[in-house]
């Protein structure tokens, strides 16, 4: 009886724990909810979408993917600048702290349409 | 000396017809330089040979039009130099390579035959400035001529618009064995300060080659891929961006997207040309004078 009763203080001991492992994280959630995830697909020679709202004050992850080559994302009016490589995800933490249109555009040469590669996020109270 | 003193004399007398002179940049201390010989030089820039399009009906008439006006100036300069976007950029390295040729050709027909090049991000970013070396040679380079330091500086073969660590090492051990008096001129193609990041017009560590060359005191930069005349300080480091000679482009900022400005049948060739700098040693400045593309008749 010894061993088993033994095993049965462990389980519960497990147990607790991963139940105040979950009641952890959900208050954790709860404290933090979870930031936006906004994906952005970069190409020759645009984004999409090439347009965004976003609210002054709410963090947001930009999601970047390329579908070709080596491109960039630079906000200039946020200093916010990312590389996107091709076959990886690019996730970079936004808070805009005012509000306006403003441009981004790609900031590594990408050929022909290059100077044409831009988009706006226009930030609203 | 005397071939400069009667351009000068010339440049005075007649007012040039309309074009613009600029009293670029002082340049102070400059009394070692005194017994130095004064000279002229031509920079064109941003010929973007192969373009087609609306904002320039005659694409492939502009270079060869500009080389005439150089050849039929009053006084040949001691060398021209290009800097930059020689070529419009294309994804296919055969097409570059025939662009890069007959832009060749074309300029061979200038009369001064000390011509320098420099690569713009149309001829260079797509391949890491392969096709331009086979064409002209190194990207970046140094030259001296008449007491003037002159630093060609690439902040276009990395697609980044970076200058690199590399290069600003190279440029680091160069400027080291110079005065701090010297006369230094540098030539770019992109500017090395943030004129307008939005438009993608700065070179993301151009700061860094300013605070190297800032420790001297006679620094002008001359550079090109805005294609319009424009003029800046950093400390008492004068910055002047040429024209270019296929379409121009806004005023920094001026709108939302750099589209070329239109082209306009009443005025052609209007925002295109290229410069003469006169180097008055003696003088401490470098004269600025705007040519168009086609002399008004």
């Amino acid at each position: 009886m010894k061993p088993s009763a033994k095993g049965l203080c462990i389980s519960a001991t497990v147990a607790i724990l991963a139940m105040a492992s979950i009641v952890t994280y959900v208050a954790a959630q709860s404290a933090e909810p979870k930031e936006k995830v906004i994906k952005i697909t970069a190409k020759r020679f645009d984004y999409t979408p090439g347009k965004l709202t976003l609210k002054k004050g709410e963090p947001v992850i930009l999601e970047f993917t390329t579908l070709d080559v080596l491109m960039g994302f630079n906000l200039p009016d946020f200093q916010l600048r990312a590389d996107i490589v091709p076959d990886k995800v690019t996730r970079v933490r936004f808070v805009p702290d005012k509000t306006g249109t403003f441009t981004f555009l790609c900031d590594i040469f990408c050929g022909t349409k290059h100077e044409e590669m831009n988009g706006t996020i226009t930030v609203v109270d | 000396m005397a071939n400069e003193i009667n351009r000068r004399e010339f440049l005075k007398l007649t007012g040039l017809g309309g074009v613009g002179v600029v009293f670029a940049s002082a340049l102070p201390g400059m009394a070692s330089a005194a017994a130095q010989d004064d000279f002229y030089f031509v920079q064109l820039s941003d010929t973007h040979w192969g373009f087609e399009g609306p904002p320039n009906p005659d694409a492939k008439g502009t270079l060869k039009k500009a080389v005439v006006s150089v050849n039929n100036l009053e006084y040949q300069p001691d060398f021209v130099v290009f800097t930059g976007d020689l070529t419009h950029t294309t994804d296919n390295p055969i097409e570059r390579r025939k662009r890069m040729s007959e832009f060749k050709e074309i300029v061979s027909e200038l009369k001064v035959k000390a011509v320098r090049f420099m690569p713009g991000e149309h001829d260079a970013s797509l391949d890491n400035g392969k096709a331009f070396k086979e064409f002209f040679g190194a990207a970046n380079y140094t030259f001296d001529h008449k007491g003037v330091h002159f630093i060609a500086l690439d902040n276009v073969s990395d697609p980044r618009a970076m200058i690199g660590d590399e290069q600003l090492a190279w440029l680091a051990a160069d400027l080291k064995q110079q005065k701090n008096d010297a006369p230094i001129v540098v030539l770019t193609h992109r500017p090395l300060f943030d004129l307008a990041p939005q438009w993608d017009w700065a070179t993301r560590d151009g700061a860094k080659a300013v605070e190297l060359l800032m420790p001297y005191k006679n620094v002008t930069v001359f550079y090109g891929h805005i294609h319009q005349e424009h003029h800046h300080m950093t400390g008492h480091i004068a910055h002047h961006a040429a024209k270019g000679l296929m379409f121009p482009l806004p005023a920094p900022g001026s709108q939302p997207n750099r589209t070329p400005l239109p082209w306009n049948p009443a005025e052609p060739y209007k925002g295109l040309g290229f410069r003469g700098i006169d180097a008055e040693l003696k003088d401490a400045d470098y004269k600025i004078t705007e040519y168009p593309v086609v002399k008004k008749a």
